[in-house]
């Protein structure tokens, strides 16, 4: 415990929280993740309404506009849509949704990803080889079509009365197993170069096991690329995610996404209701941003070549 | 009137810990076809020193205060035009690796004739004819075929010649050469300074020759700098401060090489290490690892002062004895 | 070079009889071809008769080999859908994303490389700026959400393009064009535009990041210590090494304007195979499924090993593999 407030001074003073602390980009885009993060969380306690409850939903207060137009209401701070579910609510919980799946997708690809990438590295061999044709062919199509086909032939697999339920299982799945080929090939590369250093042939003659090898040595020193991968994966995730739901394939509207809202204000387009497609584009979009931005952030941070 | 005078010259680089000087009121001449050795260990400030010169600092680092002189004019405040035209024309620059000093998708001659044309005002003709004469001068055999190849198609040592080439094609009266060997086949390093050496005396062309090698100094240079922390501790001809030093840190320099043949001498080191240019200490800066420091060596920063066939930045010698 | 050829071919043949094969495997598994193509009310004789007729009882390994005889040819069988032959809706389909492919990558590359160039080399000016955010709200904001945008905007506040559909087309033989027409032309704006824009701005990216990459090298800096100027620097010394692989990523990326052309044509209900494809996806229409897959795989892969080629080419230092450096 005597180490621990050096150890956080440390921290604190290190290149990494220095660099973080001088980028107003940076400390904005967590600050907002954090707060749609915590939004997200806790939006079953915190939204003002559960839109997908209808003994909750008043038909008389539909198609209203937000607040601050005339004939809005302040118990529906952004609108409410054709079926009278607030806006605000909807997106809270659509957050929610969005990003569940983005996370779950991201942890499923990067587990996927760094096991093969480290066996691939490790054993080499057939097993490397077999890996990197499939990851080169995975790679040489564009991701959101991967998605799509994954989707499509699990959605095809299940008969169509639970797809309803499982579109969320099956969201995740689609997306994590088509996005760990980045991790699997950093992680590989990694895992070449580290596996012929000398600590590792110690290790060896000393008669450690592979799989103690893999876990123990190799695995936290090919972590740090992983990171910002991972972060720059959850803005696409989220993304495809979105597109999927759009397109009809993903979230269902009883259990909407930020996608699925979009999805469904988009039929109302030319009759006037502008909000009910405004507003969740712009969370989703500024969501995204964050993302974005932070990873950037990140990805310079770690840069060794601009220090 | 010497070729260039650098006179008291401090570069400096932000931090974000504060302002660090890389080069601390350096201060020396160079005279026309003069080779000038500027010897130092790896953050010494040599090749900064080097780039001060050239005017090509990469920023945010700058020339705090100090001038840069060629031919009594100065040039370390030129607008970037007048500075761009005195680049290559009248100073030249040759760095370390020749791999990747040239583009590797234009070919050799395409490099050559762009600098002459740019420079030298000729047509598309004769910078043509002129390159393939560069090319025979640095030892390229077949140049008209030579000359129309990609840099890959080279070898380290012919790439280094081709550099060379093309540092002397406008034809400038100096020439800062930044390790121009360190990065070849030691067998083809000798060739390579014989080759520097031999076009330099024939031109007349002054050479700053910057590296960390001394044995380098003793084959080309006619004087040769010692640098230690940003500063300069002894100047003078080669011969002398190779064979008698007078700086205790250059002493422990050729001490340090190790003589082929002598076997039962173990290899000397300087005790310590180079200090770190953040907050210096006051007085001299080789005090801590020098083996004769004087009680005010600690307190009294030693300025160079007329020692030898040069000067030296020593309390043992000058006034200050 | 010819080695390398032949190589690449084989390779790109491999890959699509992967591809055929997960195609395949697709047929056998999923949906149920005979409920689907006969009415409801067919007996179980009628199920039987089709079942041998379309030769579902044979082996699995002949009817695989058959599917891929037929799927070499473009044969893959009737739509569940609609019961025309797949081929036949593909082909219909297939100018309608060419065109508009087409038109989104030359606005792409048209606007995307002089802007990267731009603000590579004037990295702090209010325009390298505002065009830095506008690229990195580009890649956050989706593309169905642009494409919503310019509907609301130019569709229903401005009303002057319309939203839906290619306009009048032209017959052009097998070929259907939208570019001879007034309406045509101006029903493709608006869906390039959303189909352009994400590439652009990733294009604009990877010149600006390739550029400044190339900057920092130690060729240029030789250059600029001779004293070449800058504009011999950065656009003949700078540009050509920046441009080799932009090039190659775009044309990798080539494949990826078909992909998202399904969204595009979605947001636009523009008639072209990736429409077709989503509303097969929403019908487990497997047919459709697999010759989409089949046929956008065999464009992938051509274009993958055109790239290659032509970056073999471009590149001098890769040519070199046949001449080996000489010399002392």
């Amino acid at each position: 415990m005597s180490n621990f407030m050096p150890m956080l001074y440390a921290f604190w003073d290190s290149d990494i929280t220095y660099s973080f602390r001088k980028s107003r980009v940076a400390v904005i885009s967590a600050l907002v993740l954090l707060a749609m993060f915590l939004t997200a969380i806790f939006a079953p306690s915190l939204a003002p309404q559960n839109p997908f409850d209808i003994a909750e939903l008043d038909l008389f207060d539909s198609e209203l506009p937000p607040a601050w137009v005339e004939g809005g209401s302040t118990a529906y701070l952004l609108g409410t849509d054709t079926q009278a579910r607030d806006v605000l609510s909807s997106i809270m919980h659509g957050m929610r949704i969005s990003l569940l799946v983005g996370f779950a997708s991201v942890i499923l690809a990067a587990v996927m990803g760094v096991t093969l990438g480290l066996l691939g590295g490790f054993l080499g061999g057939i097993v490397d080889a077999v890996l990197m044709r499939i990851a080169d062919v995975l790679l040489s199509f564009p991701p959101i079509l991967v998605a799509l086909l994954i989707n499509g032939i699990l959605r095809g697999a299940l008969p169509s009365s639970a797809q309803a339920e499982s579109a969320l299982i099956v969201l995740i799945l689609s997306i994590g197993l088509t996005n760990w080929v980045q991790y699997a090939r950093t992680v590989r590369g990694s895992t070449m170069v580290e596996r012929r250093k000398e600590y590792i042939e110690a290790a060896r003659t000393l008669g450690t096991g592979k799989v103690a090898i893999m876990m123990k040595h190799i695995l936290p020193n090919v972590l740090g690329p992983v990171l910002v991968i991972a972060t720059i994966n959850l803005g696409m995730a989220v993304l495809t995610e979105a597109t999927l739901s759009f397109l009809g394939v993903g979230m269902p509207p009883t259990q909407p996404s930020l996608g699925t809202l979009i999805q469904i204000g988009n039929e109302f387009l030319f009759s006037g209701i502008w909000w009910v497609v405004v507003f969740p584009a712009a969370a989703l979009a500024i969501l995204v941003l964050a993302v974005n931005l932070l990873g950037d952030w990140l990805r310079d941070a770690l840069n060794p070549k601009l220090r | 009137m010497s070729l260039l005078e650098l006179d008291n010259i401090v570069v400096e680089f932000p931090t974000r810990r504060g302002p660090l000087e890389a080069v601390k009121g350096l201060s020396l001449d160079l005279n026309e076809g003069e080779i000038l050795g500027l010897v130092g260990e790896s953050g010494a400030g040599k090749s900064i020193t080097g780039a001060a010169i050239t005017g090509l600092i990469e920023p945010p680092g700058l020339i705090r205060s100090g001038e840069v002189r060629l031919r009594g004019e100065r040039i370390d405040n030129l607008p970037p035009e007048k500075m761009r035209r005195i680049r290559g024309k009248e100073i030249g620059a040759i760095f370390q690796d020749p791999l990747t000093s040239l583009n590797p998708v234009y070919t050799v001659g395409d490099q050559l004739i762009d600098t002459m044309r740019v420079h030298l005002g000729l047509d598309q003709k004769a910078a043509r004819k002129r390159a393939i004469e560069w090319l025979a001068e640095v030892g390229i055999p077949a140049p008209e075929t030579r000359l129309d190849q990609h840099p890959h198609q080279f070898s380290g040592g012919m790439r280094q010649r081709v550099v060379i080439a093309l540092a002397l094609c406008a034809e400038p009266k100096l020439i800062i050469a930044d390790e121009p060997t360190t990065a070849l086949d030691v067998s083809v390093q000798a060739q390579i300074l014989a080759l520097l050496k031999r076009l330099c005396r024939e031109n007349g062309t002054a050479v700053v020759l910057v590296t960390h090698d001394m044995g380098v100094i003793a084959e080309t240079a006619d004087r040769v700098a010692v640098m230690y922390a940003g500063r300069l501790v002894e100047i003078g001809d080669v011969k002398q401060v190779i064979e008698d030093p007078l700086h205790p840190y250059t002493r422990g320099l050729m001490a340090s090489i190790p003589q082929i043949g002598n076997r039962d001498r173990r290899l000397t080191q300087i005790e310590g290490a180079m200090p770190g240019l953040r907050n210096p200490a006051p007085g001299c800066a080789f005090a801590p690892r020098c083996p004769r420091a004087m009680d005010h060596c600690h307190s009294i920063r030693p300025v160079p002062q007329n020692a030898g066939t040069g000067q030296v930045a020593c309390h043992l010698y000058g006034e200050t004895q | 070079m010819f080695a390398f050829l032949i190589r690449r071919i084989i390779q790109a043949a491999l890959v699509m009889l992967v591809v055929a094969s997960i195609a395949f495997l697709m047929f056998r598994f999923l949906g149920d071809p005979i409920s689907n193509l006969l009415p409801e009310d067919a007996t179980v004789q009628d199920r039987t008769e089709m079942r041998e007729k379309m030769g579902l009882n044979d082996p699995v390994l002949v009817q695989y080999g058959r599917f891929i005889v037929d799927a070499a040819q473009g044969d893959f069988g009737q739509s569940y859908r609609n019961n025309r032959p797949v081929s036949d809706l593909l082909a219909e389909r297939f100018p309608a994303t060419a065109e508009l492919v087409l038109v989104a990558a030359s606005l792409a590359l048209a606007l995307g490389i002089p802007l990267g160039i731009y603000t590579a080399l004037n990295p702090r000016g209010w325009l390298s700026q505002g065009l830095q955010v506008i690229s990195l709200l580009g890649i956050s904001v989706p593309t169905f959400v642009t494409g919503i945008l310019l509907i609301l905007v130019f569709s229903v506040s401005l009303g002057w393009l319309p939203s839906f559909g290619r306009g009048t087309v032209v017959d052009l033989g097998w070929w259907t064009t939208g570019f001879l027409t007034v309406s045509g032309l101006k029903a493709l704006i608006l869906p390039a535009i959303m189909l352009a824009l994400f590439q652009m701005t990733l294009i604009m990216r990877l010149v600006r990041a390739e550029m400044l990459e190339v900057l920092r090298a130690d060729y240029i800096k030789f250059a600029k210590a001779r004293g070449i100027p800058n504009r011999m620097l950065h656009f003949k010394y700078a540009l050509k090494n920046t441009l080799i692989p932009v090039m190659t990523i775009f044309g990798l990326q080539l494949g990826g304007l078909i992909a998202f052309a399904i969204i595009t044509e979605t947001v636009f209900q523009w008639p072209g195979m990736g429409f077709l494809f989503i509303q097969a996806v929403n019908f487990t229409d497997v047919p459709v499924m697999a010759a989409y897959l089949v046929l956008v795989s065999f464009i992938f892969v051509v274009i993958n090993t055109l790239v290659d080629l032509l970056y073999n080419v471009a590149d001098p230092r890769l040519r070199a593999e046949r001449t080996p450096a000489r010399g002392v």
